[in-house]
């Protein structure tokens, strides 16, 4: 671990709607703020939403915006204020002295005196046999990524949620069905991506049931055991793909034992602020909202962490 | 420099009849991880190129091979010894996780 030649001002841990939002206030308020992108382990670089095709529910696009294009568009706003990147992943902080230093996965050090924590959250995995085996072999997690290799084939969406509307409704472009599996037997996807998916033809539905192995042969999805949640059954749902959308896991190892969390382990705010429980230290986005989730709702909390960071920071709490 | 496109027609001669392991890297444009990884792979053939060949094959435009080995998600690197798949590493990775896992054929 080298020793950081400069303390920043304001680094930003994460790069997606939060993160870099949160860098255009802070960059606008001459703060010269840092993002460092993570690579890999909390997920990719911008965030959930380049994992995503048409966003339809952002405002200020009338006709829709590809997620990748609004977080390519967010990043150029936040670099044309004069906010720097580093694209890498950290692997330890330390919130006990200050400055603030962070860890680089190459060894390099980041030391900074307000930090926002925008880490994001990271897909739920079933934890169920067979899933970890078949990893790549027909079990995946995005569905633009690999839903072009299960053309007229037989898929499966477990989750009940927006991200799995608009994963089934997504690979029906390819698959000649869809089938979501849903725990129980409502969902709880927003009405407009209900109406289409039960509107869908190729789109069919297992309620109140929870897949508990998925099974291979040849070293590819071949079924999905399925257990009935109210009676106990169990099932065989023959399928070549299964695509995962049961939620998200805040991203808060790097804080553990520093950053306090609730039970479902998101990161706590005092709430109307984006203040931790660590004096210059500010959280927005997925990491600490596990009830809107929304990009909209991330570019909010990260225009308030970076309000909340440059009134700190205005205040003299670096130096106290 | 970085890691040499390869296609359906070109595979047997490059890849299963190199003398050297072959690294892969199956992609696509709408692949969104897939453009954390190609950095990476274009940086590890820059750096070892000299034990490892390293190729790339857009799967949007050579479905065939992709079918071949049984990729069904992106990105997937393998690596090729003696004209057969030797390893495999599904999904995205930083580089020192990338370079550990290649680390046999890096001598």
């Amino acid at each position: 671990m080298t020793a950081p030649d400069t303390v920043q001002q304001v680094v930003i841990i994460g790069s997606g709607p939060a993160g870099l939002t949160a860098a255009i206030y802070a960059a606008r308020a001459n703060l010269e703020p840092l993002v460092v992108e993570g690579v890999v382990e909390g997920g990719p670089t911008g965030g959930q939403l380049t994992l995503t095709t048409d966003v339809e529910n952002y405002p200020g696009f009338a006709e829709g915006v590809m997620g990748p294009e609004l977080i390519l568009q967010m990043r150029m706003q936040a670099e044309r204020f004069g906010t720097s990147f580093v694209t890498e992943d950290i692997v330890k902080t330390n919130l006990d002295q200050r400055p603030f230093t962070l860890e680089t996965a190459s060894g390099g050090t980041i030391a900074t005196h307000a930090l926002i924590v925008a880490t994001g959250a990271k897909p739920r995995r079933l934890e169920i046999p067979g899933e970890e085996e078949l990893w790549g072999a027909g079990v995946s997690a995005c569905a633009t990524c690999d839903g072009f290799f299960f053309r007229d084939k037989h898929v499966v969406v477990v989750g009940g949620g927006d991200s799995a509307m608009e994963e089934a409704i997504f690979l029906t472009k390819f698959a000649s069905k869809v089938t979501v599996v849903h725990r129980r037997d409502e969902l709880r996807a927003s009405q407009i991506l209900q109406d289409r998916a039960f509107a869908n033809e190729r789109i069919e539905f297992v309620w109140n049931a929870v897949p508990t192995e998925v099974n291979g042969t040849d070293g590819q999805v071949s079924s999905l055991t399925l257990k009935d949640t109210r009676t106990g059954e169990v099932q065989d749902l023959p399928a070549d793909g299964l695509f995962l959308a049961i939620g998200h896991i805040p991203n808060t190892w790097l804080f553990d034992g520093s950053l306090e969390t609730d039970d479902d382990g998101y990161l706590v705010v005092e709430e109307p602020t984006t203040r931790t429980n660590v004096a210059g230290v500010f959280a927005c986005g997925d990491v600490m909202d596990h009830t809107y989730r929304q990009a909209v709702t991330a570019a909010a909390t990260g225009c308030k962490a970076a309000i909340d960071a440059e009134r700190w920071l205005a205040a003299g709490g670096a130096e106290g | 420099m970085g890691a040499t496109p390869v296609t359906d027609s070109a595979w047997t001669s490059e890849v299963l009849e190199s003398d050297r392991p072959v690294l892969v890297d199956f992609w696509a444009e709408w692949c969104g991880p897939c453009r954390l990884v190609s950095p990476i792979v274009d940086e590890i053939a820059n750096e070892h190129g000299e034990q490892l060949k390293v190729m790339k094959i857009n799967v949007d435009e050579n479905p065939g091979t992709a079918r071949e080995y049984g990729v069904m998600s992106i990105p997937t690197l393998l690596v090729f010894k003696g004209g057969r798949p030797d390893k495999r590493i599904v999904g995205a990775k930083g580089k020192a996780a990338l370079l550990k896992d290649l680390s046999d054929y890096l001598g």
